[in-house]
Parts: C-alpha cells; sequence; structure tokens
C-alpha cells in the first residue's frame, strides 16, 4: 500500500519533468494514433484486395490495382508516423533524463557534507548513472509501446466492431485468458526471482570477499574452506535460478498458446460466417491478421508495466538525493569576506556527528593572526574534525567560530573557503592536465603564474621529467603519478592562490623521505605570516606550533604550548615520551 | 584471421562445463524445431479451411480443421515448455560450473596474475560476465536454431504453395536482412560511443563526489556543475543522433514487408487469374510473410544478445586460461630442523611488467627468534622482501631458504603455514570475531584466543563489545575502527602460533603507546617467533637484532640501530627527519 503511494509520488515527479515537453509528448500521442489506424486500415484494404481474386478468371485487376495504391500510400504514412512519433519520444526521454541529471548535479554541489560522508559515493554516482539509465530505457519504452499498445487496441476493436460483431465477440472473450495467464505466472515468478536475486546478491558478497582479498586467503590457506562455501551457495543459486527462469519463459509459450486459440475461434467463427454469407472472404483474412495483431499489445503491455514500475523504482532513488535537504543556504545578509587578516576565534564550540555520541564540548581557542595550530593525535582520532568545522563543512552545534571577527555563519561560504589554502593527505586531483590541476583556484592564471608556483612547492623539477610536462593528463586514479607527488600538486594547487589562512595535514607513512623534504620546505613557505592549522606528526613542526591540540577518540583532551603540556605530563607527554625520546 | 581461429578454440573450451547438460541442450532445441514446425502447418491448416470448406460450405470440415489447429497449439505448447525446461537447465547449470571452475581457478592464481588482473575484474568476470553467459547460451538454445528453421521453413512452405509466386519471398528477405542487419551495424559501434559519454558523466559525477571538499575549499562548484553540464548535453545529443537512425528499424521493415505483401497480393491476382492458385493459398502466402517478419526481428535482438554473451565468454576464458606462475614441486621437501630460520641469498626480484627490478642482490640471515626491522622510502621494497617469505611471488635471482630448504621446494601450504603474515590493508570477514580469528588455526581453543588478543593488544575492545567473541565482523570489518581492525588481524595470525610473524606496516593505525605495548608483547611471546617488521617509523625498530634499510630496491645497510647510525647515511636520514631536534631536547 505504502509502495504503492510512494510509485504514485514518483509518477508525479515524473511528470512534473515531462510537462515542458507536453509539445513533444502531444504530437507523440497524435502520431501514434496516425500510425495506428494506418497500419490497422492496410489489413482492410489487404482483405478487399483478395475479395477481387476469386478464382480463374474471376479477378478485378483494376480494382487490385487502386486498392494496391490506397495500400502503398498508407504504408508511407504509417512509416512517417512512426519515424516522427519514435523521434520525438527519444528527445523527450533524454531530455528529460538530461534535466533530471543536471539536477541533480546541482544538488550534490549544495548537499550538506553530513549527508555525502554518510553515502558511499559510489552509491551516490550509481543514482546519478545507472538508475537514471534504466529510468530512461523504461520511460522510452513506456512512450513507444504504451502509446501505440493502447491505440492499437482500441483501434483493432473499433475497427472490428465496424466489420463484423460477432467475430469481435469471440475475440474480446478469449483474450483475457492471455492476460490472466501471464498475470498468473508472473506472480509465480516474481517471488523467485526474488529469491534468486537474493542469493545472487549473498554469493557476490562472498566473492568480493573471498577474491577481493584473495591474498589474505592465500597466505592462510584458506581456499580449500572458502571452496566448499562458494558451492554451498553456488548449488542454492543454480536451484532457485533454474526454478525462476524455467517459470518465467513458460509465460511466451502460454500466451502464445492463447493466441493460437484467439486465431483459431476467429477461423471458426469466421469461416461458417462466411459460409452462411455473413461476411468474405476478404474480410475473414483481414480478421485473422488482426487476431494477431490484437493480442500483441497485451503481452506487450504486461511488459511496458514491469519495466516502468523498475523505472519509477529507479527514479524514486534519484529523486531522494534530488529531494535531500540541502545545507542551510547563506544567510540572507551574508557578507562577503574579502581579505581575512588571519584571526580565528573559536568560543565555546560544542559539535557531534551523532546527537547521542559527544565528540567536541566547550572548545575555545584564540588565534592570532600568523600564529600555527598544530593538531596531533593518533590516526582516527577526529583531527578532520576540526577541518570540517573551520572550513565550514560542518556547522557548530553551539558556540561560535569567528574569522576576522566575524561569525562565518554571517559570511559566504564561498568568501569563507577561498581565505583558506587546504592540502590535505587525500590528495584528489581531477581528471585533466597538470596545469589545470594546479590552476584549479585560479582558472584564469597564466602558464608563468603555474610554473611559478609549481616551482614554489617543489613540484617544478617532476613535471618538468613528466613526458608531456604541463600538459600531462592526469588519469582518474592518478595512477601516473606518485602519491608524493599527488600532494606536491596540492600544494602548488593551493601556491597560486595563497590565501591568508592554511589548514595542512603532514605527510605520514606512504611518502619517502626525499618527497617529504620537499613537501616540508614548501609547507614552510607557505605558512610564513599566515594563520596555520596544521595535522602534525613532525616533531619539527610540532614544536614550532603556538598552539597544540591534543586530540583523542574524536575529544581536544589537552591544549597548549609544548612546554606546558610537557609539564602537565598528560597524554601529549606520553606521546611525547614514547615516539620522540631516546631512553 | 588468426584471431578470431584463436577466439575460436577458446570458445571451444568452455563447452567443456556444458558436458554434463549435452543431452539437455540437444534436446531443448529440438523439441523447439518440433513446434516451429507445428506453427508452420497453421496457415495451410487456415488455407484448406477456406479453399475446402468455406468453398464447399463443409461447417464439419471447418470445424475439424479448426479443432486440428487447437490440436496443434497443444503439442506445440507442450513442446515448447519442453524445450525451455532443458534451455533453462542447460543454460543455468553451465553458468553454475562456469562460476565454479572460476572461483577455483581465481583461488589458484598466484599473486603476480592477482596484480595484473585485479580483484575487481575478476569479480565482474564472475558476476554480471557469468550471468549475460548464462543468458545468452538460454537464447541460443531456445531460438537460435529456431528462428532461421522458421524463416527457411516458411520460405520452402510459401514455394510449396506456388514456387512463382513466391519468388516475391526469395526478393523482399534478402532487402529485409540487408535494412535489419545495415541498420544494427551502424549503430552498435555508435553505442559503443554513447557508453563513452556516459563514462565521462559518471567520471564527472564521481570526481565530484570523492573531491566534494577540494572543489568547495576553491569554491567551485559553479564550474563544477557546468563541466558536467556540457559532458551531460553532449551525451544527450549523441543519444539522440543514434536514436534517430535505430528508430528507422521498425518503420523500413514495415515498409519493405508490407510493399511485399502488395506485390505479393498481384503476384497471386495473376496467378489465380491463371489458374495456377486458390484464393485461401494466396492467404497463406500472406500468412508466410508475416511470420518471417516476425522472425526476423527477433533474430536481430538475438544477434545482439548473443554477440554480448560471446564477448563476455571471451573474457571469462581469458581468466580460465590465465595460469598461476607459480609452479608447485613435483616430489615437496619435509620441513628442516632449523626451525624459524630465514634466509636470502643475492636474492633480486623483478615483477611481471616491470621495467625495473624492485629487488636487487639482497642476502641475510635471520635466526630463531630474532626481530629483523626493514625500513625505506615508499617503492623501496620493503613489501616485497616480506613476500618473498611466504612465497606469494617468486624470485627472479638468488634464493630464499626457510627453515634451511628453498621456498619453492615446500608445498606451499606447508610453507604458508609456519607463517603467520599481518599485511598492510587490515582485511576481516563477513562473520564474528571467533570466526574471523579461526582463519589463523582452525582448531585453536578458547583460551588461544584470548592469549593471542591479549598480544595483539586487543583483548580490552574485545571484552567491550557485547558479543566478545561472538561479536558479529560486517562486511570488509567496517564496523570496527582502523586500529581495533589491525589489531584484529595482527592476532588473527598469532592465533597461528606461527614460526615466524610478519608485520608489514601492520601497526600504522595504533598510537605510539599501543604500538610500543605491542612489540614488547609480541618479544615476551611464548614460543619467540621470528618477527619481520617493516616500518616507516625508525622508533619502532630501534631495538631490532637486525636492521634492513632499503632504498630503491637495493639493501644500503644491515645491522644494529647504533651500527646503522654511524654507518649508513640513508638511515641516518630517516632517523633525523623524524627525530629532528628531539636529539636536542633530550640533550639538554
Amino acid at each position: 500500500m505504502k509502495g504503492k503511494e510512494v510509485q504514485k509520488g514518483t509518477l508525479k515527479k515524473v511528470l512534473r519533468r515531462i510537462r515542458s515537453y507536453w509539445m513533444f509528448l502531444a504530437l507523440s500521442v497524435l502520431l501514434a494514433a496516425v500510425t495506428v489506424a494506418a497500419t490497422l486500415y492496410i489489413p482492410i484494404l489487404t482483405g478487399r484486395a483478395v475479395d477481387l481474386v476469386i478464382g480463374r478468371g474471376e479477378v478485378d485487376f483494376s480494382g487490385i490495382f487502386r486498392i494496391l495504391l490506397q495500400i502503398g500510400v498508407f504504408i508511407g504514412i504509417a512509416a512517417l508516423s512512426q519515424w516522427g512519433m519514435n523521434l520525438s519520444n527519444n528527445r523527450v526521454a533524454y531530455r528529460v533524463v538530461r534535466d533530471i541529471r543536471n539536477e541533480a548535479m546541482e544538488k550534490i554541489q549544495i548537499l550538506p557534507l553530513r549527508y555525502l560522508d554518510a553515502h558511499p559515493s559510489g552509491d551516490l554516482v550509481s543514482r546519478v548513472i545507472a538508475d537514471v539509465d534504466q529510468f530512461a530505457d523504461g520511460l522510452l519504452m513506456g512512450f513507444t509501446q504504451l502509446f501505440t499498445g493502447v491505440i492499437t487496441i482500441l483501434g483493432t476493436l473499433l475497427f472490428m466492431l465496424h466489420e463484423d460483431v460477432t467475430i469481435t465477440v469471440v475475440v474480446v472473450l478469449i483474450t483475457p485468458v492471455s492476460l490472466l495467464v501471464a498475470a498468473f505466472i508472473a506472480k509465480r515468478t516474481y517471488a523467485m526471482f526474488r529469491k534468486q536475486s537474493q542469493v545472487r546478491g549473498e554469493q557476490t558478497g562472498f566473492i568480493e570477499e573471498m577474491v577481493g582479498n584473495q591474498k589474505v586467503v592465500q597466505a592462510f590457506g584458506h581456499e580449500e574452506k572458502s571452496m566448499q562455501q562458494f558451492e554451498e551457495i553456488n548449488e542454492r543459486l543454480r536451484k532457485c535460478s533454474l526454478r525462476a527462469i524455467f517459470f518465467s519463459s513458460i509465460t511466451n509459450p502460454s500466451t502464445r498458446f492463447v493466441n493460437s486459440l484467439v486465431y483459431t475461434g476467429v477461423g471458426i467463427v469466421g469461416a461458417l460466417s462466411v459460409v452462411s454469407g455473413g461476411i468474405t472472404v476478404g474480410t475473414l483474412s483481414c480478421f485473422l491478421s488482426y487476431a494477431n495483431q490484437y493480442t500483441k499489445p497485451f503481452n506487450e503491455i504486461s511488459g511496458v508495466v514491469t519495466e516502468l514500475q523498475n523505472a519509477l523504482a529507479c527514479a524514486s532513488r534519484v529523486f531522494e538525493l534530488i529531494e535531500e535537504e540541502p545545507q542551510q543556504p547563506d544567510a540572507q545578509d551574508a557578507r562577503v569576506l574579502e581579505e581575512a587578516d588571519g584571526s580565528v576565534n573559536i568560543e565555546q564550540v560544542g559539535f557531534s556527528y551523532v546527537k547521542s555520541r559527544k565528540l567536541i564540548e566547550n572548545f575555545t581557542l584564540k588565534v592570532a593572526p600568523g600564529q600555527r595550530v598544530a593538531l596531533v593525535g593518533p590516526t582516527g582520532c577526529g583531527k578532520t574534525t576540526v577541518i570540517n568545522l573551520l572550513m565550514r563543512f560542518y556547522d557548530v552545534d553551539s558556540g561560535a567560530i569567528s574569522v576576522s571577527g566575524t561569525d562565518i555563519r554571517r559570511l559566504t561560504r564561498k568568501s569563507l573557503r577561498r581565505n583558506y589554502g587546504m592540502v590535505l593527505q587525500d590528495t584528489w586531483l581531477k581528471r585533466g592536465t597538470i596545469r589545470e590541476n594546479i590552476a584549479y583556484g585560479r582558472p584564469e592564471a597564466s602558464l608563468e603564474e603555474v610554473v611559478e608556483a609549481a616551482k614554489a612547492a617543489h613540484a617544478h623539477s617532476f613535471i618538468k621529467r613528466l613526458p608531456e610536462g604541463y600538459d600531462t593528463v592526469i588519469s582518474e586514479d592518478g595512477g601516473n603519478i606518485s602519491q608524493g607527488q599527488k600532494q606536491l600538486l596540492c600544494i602548488a594547487r593551493v601556491m597560486l592562490c595563497l590565501p591568508p589562512m592554511l589548514i595542512l595535514d603532514e605527510a605520514t607513512s606512504s611518502i619517502d623521505t626525499r618527497t617529504e623534504q620537499r613537501i616540508q620546505k614548501a609547507f614552510q613557505k607557505m605558512m610564513q605570516g599566515r594563520t596555520s592549522f596544521i595535522v602534525a606528526h613532525r616533531l619539527s613542526t610540532i614544536m614550532d606550533a603556538d598552539v597544540i591540540l591534543v586530540m583523542r577518540d574524536g575529544h581536544i583532551i589537552e591544549q597548549g604550548t609544548h612546554r606546558e603540556l610537557l609539564e602537565r605530563g598528560g597524554f601529549y607527554s606520553e606521546l611525547y615520551n614514547s615516539q620522540f625520546v631516546q631512553t | 584471421m588468426q584471431r578470431t581461429e584463436k577466439e575460436g578454440t577458446r570458445l571451444k573450451k568452455l563447452l567443456v562445463y556444458m558436458k554434463e547438460y549435452k543431452k539437455e541442450s540437444i534436446l531443448g532445441p529440438l523439441f523447439k524445431l518440433l513446434e516451429a514446425t507445428f506453427e508452420l502447418l497453421v496457415p495451410l491448416v487456415m488455407a484448406s479451411v477456406i479453399d475446402v470448406g468455406i468453398h464447399n460450405r463443409d461447417q464439419n470440415y471447418i470445424i475439424r480443421m479448426c479443432l486440428l489447429l487447437v490440436g496443434l497449439g497443444v503439442v506445440g505448447l507442450i513442446c515448447s515448455i519442453t524445450a525451455q525446461y532443458f534451455a533453462a537447465k542447460a543454460s543455468v547449470g553451465f553458468a553454475a560450473n562456469l562460476r565454479r571452475a572460476l572461483f577455483s581457478h581465481i583461488q589458484s592464481l598466484s599473486f603476480t596474475e592477482m596484480d595484473r588482473v585485479g580483484g575487481a575484474t575478476l569479480i565482474t568476470r564472475m558476476t554480471s560476465d557469468v550471468n549475460q553467459v548464462q543468458n545468452g547460451v538460454n537464447l541460443t538454445l531456445r531460438l537460435l536454431l529456431r528462428s532461421p528453421f522458421v524463416v527457411f521453413g516458411a520460405m520452402v512452405m510459401a514455394f510449396t504453395v506456388d514456387w512463382k509466386a513466391a519468388l516475391v519471398f526469395a526478393a523482399v528477405i534478402p532487402l529485409l536482412a540487408a535494412v535489419v542487419f545495415g541498420i544494427m551495424l551502424w549503430t552498435m559501434p555508435r553505442y559503443k560511443k554513447v557508453q563513452a559519454g556516459l563514462d565521462r558523466v559518471l567520471g564527472i559525477t564521481r570526481e565530484n563526489l570523492t573531491g566534494v571538499r577540494v572543489v568547495r575549499a576553491f569554491g567551485r562548484e559553479e564550474a563544477e556543475t557546468r563541466r558536467f553540464q556540457e559532458s551531460n548535453r553532449e551525451l544527450t545529443n549523441l543519444q539522440v543522433f543514434v536514436g534517430r537512425i535505430s528508430s528507422l528499424m521498425n518503420p523500413l521493415t514495415f515498409v519493405l514487408i508490407n510493399v511485399a505483401a502488395a506485390v505479393l497480393i498481384w503476384v497471386g491476382a495473376v496467378r489465380v487469374d491463371a489458374g495456377f492458385l486458390t484464393q485461401g493459398a494466396v492467404v497463406a502466402l500472406l500468412n508466410y510473410m508475416s511470420q518471417i517478419l516476425v522472425e526476423l526481428i527477433k533474430m536481430a535482438n538475438l544477434i545482439i544478445n548473443i554477440s554480448k554473451a560471446l564477448a563476455c565468454a571471451n573474457r571469462i576464458s581469458n581468466v580460465l586460461e590465465t595460469e598461476s606462475t607459480l609452479a608447485s614441486p613435483v616430489s615437496p621437501k619435509a620441513s628442516g630442523e632449523e626451525r624459524g630460520t630465514v634466509v636470502f641469498e643475492n636474492v633480486s626480484l623483478t615483477y611481471a611488467g616491470a621495467g625495473a627490478p624492485s629487488l636487487t642482490n639482497l642476502s641475510f640471515r635471520a635466526g630463531p627468534g630474532e626481530t629483523i626491522g626493514i625500513i625505506g622510502g615508499t617503492g623501496s621494497g620493503k613489501s616485497t622482501v616480506v613476500n618473498l617469505i611466504p612465497r606469494f611471488y617468486d624470485v627472479t635471482e638468488g634464493r630464499v631458504l626457510v627453515d634451511g630448504v628453498d621456498v619453492r621446494e615446500y608445498d606451499v601450504n606447508v610453507l604458508r603455514g609456519k607463517i603467520g603474515a599481518v599485511m598492510q590493508k587490515a582485511v576481516l570477514f563477513t562473520g564474528t570475531i571467533r570466526e574471523n580469528l579461526l582463519w589463523g588455526r582452525e582448531d585453536a581453543g578458547e583460551e588461544e584466543l584470548w592469549q593471542a588478543l591479549e598480544t595483539a593488544q586487543a583483548r580490552e575492545f574485545v571484552e567491550q563489545k557485547p558479543g566478545k567473541l561472538e561479536e558479529a565482523v560486517s562486511q570488509g570489518g567496517k564496523n570496527l575502527s582502523g586500529g581495533q581492525k589491525q589489531r584484529l588481524t595482527i592476532a588473527r595470525a598469532l592465533v597461528r602460533r606461527p614460526e615466524i610473524l610478519i608485520l608489514d606496516d601492520s601497526a600504522s593505525a595504533l598510537d605510539f603507546a599501543t604500538d610500543a605495548k605491542l612489540r614488547k608483547a609480541i618479544r615476551e611471546m611464548p614460543g619467540a617467533p621470528t618477527v619481520f617488521l617493516v616500518s616507516q617509523r625508525a622508533s619502532s625498530l630501534q631495538y631490532a637484532d637486525q636492521i634492513i634499510v632499503l632504498d630503491d630496491g637495493e639493501a644500503v645497510g644491515i645491522g644494529t640501530h647504533s651500527e646503522l647510525l654511524e654507518s649508513c647515511e640513508v638511515y641516518r636520514e630517516i632517523y633525523e627527519s623524524q627525530f629532528q631536534k628531539a636529539g636536542k631536547e633530550a640533550a639538554v
């Protein structure tokens, strides 16, 4: 019941998006009607022609010729209008899909990070791509087959009624049988298909785990055991696939059988009626071909309905994304922060991702222009949380963060973020050339400026050595350059803009010593005279900091200078002693 | 030419998995043909209804003939359902066999092949590709013979009715085929372009999701949206363009078949007038014509499906042909006497497909119970060294000895049974914590599990879980933190009571204090395994008996911490970069 309502809601949303193409849609319906009428009229003409062919010496050639000419005209009309209908359907379906994708993308850009962090990107991508694609297929098929199907059924009925009532009654009485059979089988198979996709899902999950982590499987010599498990699932899948596929494949022969019953019924009644002088042989042949045409749309429509349901299910997943609550828009009177002076004031900030699990409580910190703040703590301790709040990827639950004396919620997000230069360990680069990537924040920058930034980031020397230099295209996974080089590029990207405040994430393990030293040098250069927040791993950085924030399990547990923290003898001093001091 | 031949033999090899279902795969099409035969008789019966029944006003004859039609329908239905059953059984069984073969084959592949092919690819092969092949086989068994048979049969029947009138068929069928396949040939490569366009749109979407922080940090939301819209527009235009041609298919075939019918009527009329043909026969010919049309369209769809399935089958047999490069010894040697020793003798390794060696001429000896530290930059070959001990890869030169025997002379399972390996990436499997730990050794007792957890510094958090050892682990261990996962993978390796323990940078998510406790616990573990410790942190390795310093695949220093500080420049550089000023501080 509830599912039905959701479906109805989705349908409404789809219709709303189709509305702007209503002219094309009206054209489609019109052309469909023309196509069907012409298609249906041709058998009548054929029947008339057959009636003129009675026997040896009893053929009216001039009559036949006239009829054949008419047939030719109608063939032309039917074909042209069918093509026209297809074109117009194509256009509507693909445009609607394009609009939905654009809408989805616009939404993604303003969704709160809270949503994006909580949803795997693969899932969102599949909504925008695979689901919309499936929806397009369903929509297109729906348009073409539903329109013509319904009109064909109606048209055939009308034509048949016009020719002979009795035979029409026979056809109308027998056809529902075919629908019943199809519905009966479909209902049965639905459960089987669900079972099948469930087992298939189970198997895919198992394969993903075992094949994806084969190295571990082999290291522990677990091959035989996992083979046994696999066989068990595989056998179950084979059994339920067989049932599902067999039962669903009965539909076709069964409906075909019912069709042949219709055909035979028409044959008997028609032939008897010819004998008793009710109709001519030509009309009979025309009815026989109608009997074929009339039942076909029924089968097709039942297919289309499932396809459309599927399409709607897919569409509803995209709409879920499109209708997701966007981040709170910038305040009406939000100020544009031109050039921050570098002061950051964090006042009694409280924040948590989940209400029940408090993370940051009552956090107060005053950062003067040009100061350095080091974030220290074990991996996964929540250092990114602080970055999330500073950049306003997330809003604080209580308290306030001010930059240049203004609450950041009273600034436009864009201008706030433009005042931060951010280099994260997660080195995201877009697919494109190195030059495009460095100029990401300032696409209008000249090549000289880009090179200058690269030099300042110590990236120039390796870029120079790449086959295409600054025009080298970085592949999607960035496989053609190393992790450290990627980080240098991210630094160059920031170098080009060089905003008054910085957020830096120092490299940890995955970078070799020499690159690391380069990165370090580049960081030093950037930080001169700029307020900086650094996720720090190196002792030198930590000791140079004006304030150290020590984090653990998402909480800020200690705060102060190196000396103060050592004297306190808390977690920091334990950390320091275990890592850096020799015994 | 040669290539297609090769593909042919490759596909033939897949037929082995069909063997069990030989009977089904012959009977299926056979029953289908039987059904088609009955279907072909229908227009003939109808023709005699018109020519005999109606002509002679014989009501009985008409009813008899129509009952015959129903009879033909019933027999056709039975034949067809039988055929569907055989086809379903054969195709599903074939797919199951294929999956089993793939899984077992993939399990036998060595790390070299896994690196080359990639796990994600193999998963696709086993799931969606096998499904496509299953569909293809099912369709092939059901329709591949049927459609040409009906086309051909309808032609033959038409010719038996009247060969001169049937010449119209001979003219129109090639024309139809040309149109249908011509359009298909034109659109197929263009659909590939559409796919590429879709991939671009997908790429941009993914980029924007994974890079959302950078996009927003640089305030590039509008520019990214524009870029997306541009690609999206291109895709739509391409789709509409290809759709324009492919939607010509139906109208064109419609025109051809109806024009042919018109011609047939004219020719039929001439033949009837001359007394060669009856009215009923003309109707029968028209019926055959429409049967042919239906089958040709089915065939076009079938060919698209089959060619997809063939492409998948080809990819699958490619995987099956990939052979493990890890040869097993004919007569494996038993374990040597010195338990826990590892010796590298002039070992070099060049990965398959790599230009330069990843490890050059490395020699060292690790005695029982020793701790060997391995340090160096990214790509310096640290993981390579430890991967050679359980023979995940084979050396290109030199040899690796475990307990005095070359690793290539062991039965692989015996060799790996001695070793507890903890990889860089912490991998756990769906199930419970207990099940995961039992991977180490299936018959490990309760006490041993807790002991291993204790050593791995995992006891505390496992005890805090409501289910303790029975606590569920979701796929990929998503319900555990990075540090917890690492500690569980270490515990799993310890459950094994290994002679040799390999820790490949596997404590990176642990804080320094826990890391130190872990190292201490392992040192004091009963049974004292030989430990290989790969790390980026000099402090973690300080107390190792030997430290191997790698730079670009070469050992630039082997010795203790203090020896290396004296003699090895690379080591000093690493150490000092991590301990800068700390020394000074401590000295103050």
